[in-house]
């Protein structure tokens, strides 16, 4: 689905990735783990096209091309979406209408018709209601406002909406309640059709025994260090990224 | 930085850039009591206008031009402008208006045949220093409103002339007040009789096309007792590379129980991105809530000019009265904009709103002055403002300039300012939900302004959003 190549990258004059090597698989869940500071979230915007991360070698294969060339927004109408550490607030930009904005863009580069408004709000009920959010927050700001678990059900709710292939979570269990956690993860597993791929990362296993990862990877100063299955959770929950260095 | 980018976005070429040839009529440049004779032979115009206009002309030349404002121009050369231009032939029908200008107008939206005119709108426009047509004058004189040029009304309706004219802005209030009483060539005037609510929006559209020539119109609006109208100016100018001046002054009485909203999209050419050309916009506009009850609401829309000198200002004289002000002002490669609003509180009861957004961009300077005050009688006045302010990019910079002056303790005032910036990472968040930059930064203006938006009366909001979205559109690079 995805390969991502030897990837170097820098944030200023710091390297902070140093080759990292990955393969998505169609249909299967990834998880990133690793320590503060490793460059998790800088592959994430690496891949994205942030502003912050230039890559300095390295290529990421998506649908037979190096998406690295292509400005943010074309990354995102091919299906790469990414819910951030920290989602910004724009203020004065009402959420259920930024959403609509989103959908009918890909539904115009994709040639397809464009979901009206009257279709759009029942689209957007059905999910807000399963995903247990108060009704009142598609009409405030975007995530303007927002409390940090509100922010995050807000990019699940994007996610649902936007149905992208390459799916990128950066830390979406940060700062969620036990209620927020289940809702979060059912959104997660409602997108699941076999197709579509998962890029998650965490710190806790406590979002993996809800979405059922398939692969574990470790990242660390830069690196993928270390790929398993969903039982590398359980050495890394007991002897820590330590064992790990000492391992490799 | 993204920034960069937005900057090429904003800096859209102006769209109304394009002039027409007509055969003028113009007065050589200069300004004297003998210009002042010629205008008013010109426009047949009675003796008792002619004094009232020499008196406004000596008063003038005692004065300084203000440079209290936060904005930079090189001195004006005041002999160098004409002061009059009229395309050449008085049009007594449509018929015999210049086909050039009805082609101008026609580009402009605003069609002024017979048979392709606006629903639900009556216009008057305004070209130069004229008023060419004013459209549904004749449908609206049937429920005794009066919708005409001012030159008309100075002869058909002496008395009100004479009575309102000057009243609220006096002849020698300010130094550009006096000299558009000395000289202003045309504008609107209407007069809505008691208990009539006006059954169309009233326009007035201004066009400068000349070269070298000011425009100084005047319009004078009266709202009788339990009345109502709605009211919009448009204007635009073409693109040249010297400075032209635009000095109007703009009256409102509001009688008991009325009520006017006055709303304005000013696009006039705002010169290139060097800082060369555009019009010099020096504007007085002043309401009157002389009744009960009385209510006026400014709303203005300002993307075009280089420099913006503009106040409207409500005088709460009547209890109860109401004053409202939604101001949305951008300005961007090197235009500059003072502007906000005076609320004078006189009556009990008096309230006031004003809520203001600036958009800087590229090197636009934006300022909002405001003064809130509260006469000694004004029991319970309040006043709610708000002023916000939006920088794209680091070159430009904003201004909030309140004044408040209380002498009632009863007074309730409450004021919010924010400042906030486009950043990069907002930016950044709506391209990866896969929105473009140039929509990405349209949404984040739209919203900011979209509590004065709400304002305008449904065609004209069309419009001002269209406008934003020209002044936003570009090539992202
Ligand atoms: N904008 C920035 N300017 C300077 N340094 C940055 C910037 N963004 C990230 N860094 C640095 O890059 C390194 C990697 O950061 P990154 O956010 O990718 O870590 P992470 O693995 O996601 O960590 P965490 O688990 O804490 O989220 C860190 O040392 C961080 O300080
Ligand atoms: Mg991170």
């Amino acid at each position: 689905m995805m390969q991502i190549k030897n990837i170097h990258a820098k944030i200023g004059d710091n390297d902070i990735l140093k080759g990292v090597n990955l393969t998505l698989e169609a249909g299967k869940v990834h998880v990133i783990m690793g320590p503060n500071g490793a460059g998790k979230s800088t592959l994430t915007k690496a891949i994205v096209g942030h502003y912050d991360v230039k890559v300095t070698e390295g290529e990421v294969i998506y649908k037979g091309k190096d998406i690295l060339k292509m400005p943010p927004e074309e990354r995102a109408l091919e299906g790469i979406f990414l819910s951030f550490q920290n989602p910004v607030e724009v203020a004065g930009v009402n959420n259920a209408y930024f959403l609509r904005t989103a959908l009918n863009a890909k539904e115009k580069y994709h040639n397809q018709k464009e979901t009206n408004a009257a279709e759009f709000l029942k689209l957007m009920k059905v999910h807000v209601e399963q995903l247990g959010m108060n009704t009142d927050m598609i009409a405030r700001g975007l995530n303007d406002g927002f409390s940090g678990g509100e922010k995050k059900r807000n990019e699940i709710l994007q996610m649902e909406i936007l149905q992208p292939d390459v799916i990128i979570l950066d830390e979406i269990d940060s700062g969620l309640d036990i209620d927020a956690l289940k809702a979060v993860s059912e959104g997660i597993n409602r997108m699941k059709d076999g197709k579509k791929t998962f890029l998650v990362i965490t710190h806790y296993r406590r979002i993996l025994d809800y979405i059922h990862p398939d692969y574990i990877h470790v990242l660390q100063d830069g690196k993928i260090v270390k790929t398993g299955g969903p039982e590398l959770v359980d050495i890394l929950e007991s002897q820590g990224y330590h064992a790990l260095q000492k391992d490799t | 930085m993204a920034t960069e980018k937005v900057d090429k976005i904003v800096s859209q070429e102006y769209q109304l850039g394009f002039s027409v040839d007509v055969i003028a009529d113009t007065l050589p440049p200069g300004l004297s009591e003998s210009v002042i004779a010629m205008i008013c032979a010109k426009k047949n115009e009675p003796q008792w206008m002619y004094d009232l206009r020499v008196k406004a002309f000596h008063k003038w030349e005692t004065m300084k031009e203000p440079h209290w404002a936060h904005i930079h121009y090189p001195p004006i050369d005041y002999q160098a402008i004409s002061y009059f231009s009229a395309p050449k032939k008085a049009p007594n029908s449509l018929d015999e208006v210049d086909e050039n200008i009805l082609a101008a107008y026609a580009k402009l939206g605003i069609p002024l045949e017979e048979q392709k005119m606006l629903q639900g709108i009556a216009v008057d426009a305004v070209f130069d220093s004229v008023s060419v047509k004013t459209t549904y004058s004749e449908t609206l004189k049937e429920k005794g409103i009066i919708f005409c040029s001012i030159s008309e009304a100075i002869s058909d309706y002496p008395e009100m002339i004479q009575e309102y004219l000057f009243s609220v802005v006096p002849s020698t209030d300010n130094y550009f007040a006096a000299l558009n009483a000395a000289v202003f060539t045309d504008g609107t005037f209407v007069y809505i009789p008691k208990g009539v609510r006006c059954p169309m929006e009233l326009s007035t559209y201004f066009r400068i096309n000349a070269k070298n020539t000011g425009q100084f119109e005047r319009t004078l609006i009266i709202a009788d007792e339990g009345s109502y109208v709605s009211y919009n100016e448009g204007c635009s100018a073409p693109q040249r590379d010297e400075n032209q001046l635009h000095a109007a002054v703009v009256e409102l009485i509001i009688k008991k129980d009325a009520q006017i909203k006055y709303s304005t999209i000013q696009n006039w050419y705002p010169g290139d991105e060097n800082g060369k050309g555009g019009i010099y916009n020096f504007v007085t506009k002043r309401a009157l809530c002389d009744g009960e009850n009385s209510k006026v609401s400014w709303t203005q829309v300002e993307t075009g000019s280089a420099i913006t000198w503009k106040y409207p200002s409500c005088i709460l004289k009547g209890d109860n009265s109401v004053g409202e002000f939604y101001s949305v002002a951008i300005t961007s490669k090197h235009q500059q904009a003072d502007t906000g609003t005076k609320m004078i509180h006189i009556g009990k009861n008096t309230r006031s709103t004003i809520i203001s957004k600036g958009i800087s961009a590229m090197r636009g300077e934006n300022s909002y002055r405001g003064l809130v005050k509260i006469l000694p009688k004004a029991d319970k006045a309040r006043n709610f403002s708000q002023c916000d302010s939006l920088l794209i990019g680091s070159d430009c910079g904003a201004h909030t300039f309140p004044y408040l002056e209380s002498q009632n303790p009863s007074a309730q005032i409450e004021h919010e300012a924010t400042t906030s910036k486009i950043n990069d990472e907002q930016l950044f968040y709506l391209r990866q939900r896969g929105i473009s930059e140039e929509n990405a930064v349209s949404m984040i203006v739209h919203g900011f302004c979209k509590e004065v938006f709400a304002q305008l009366p449904m065609e004209f909001a069309v419009e001002a959003k269209e406008l934003l979205n020209l002044t936003l559109e570009g090539s992202v690079g």
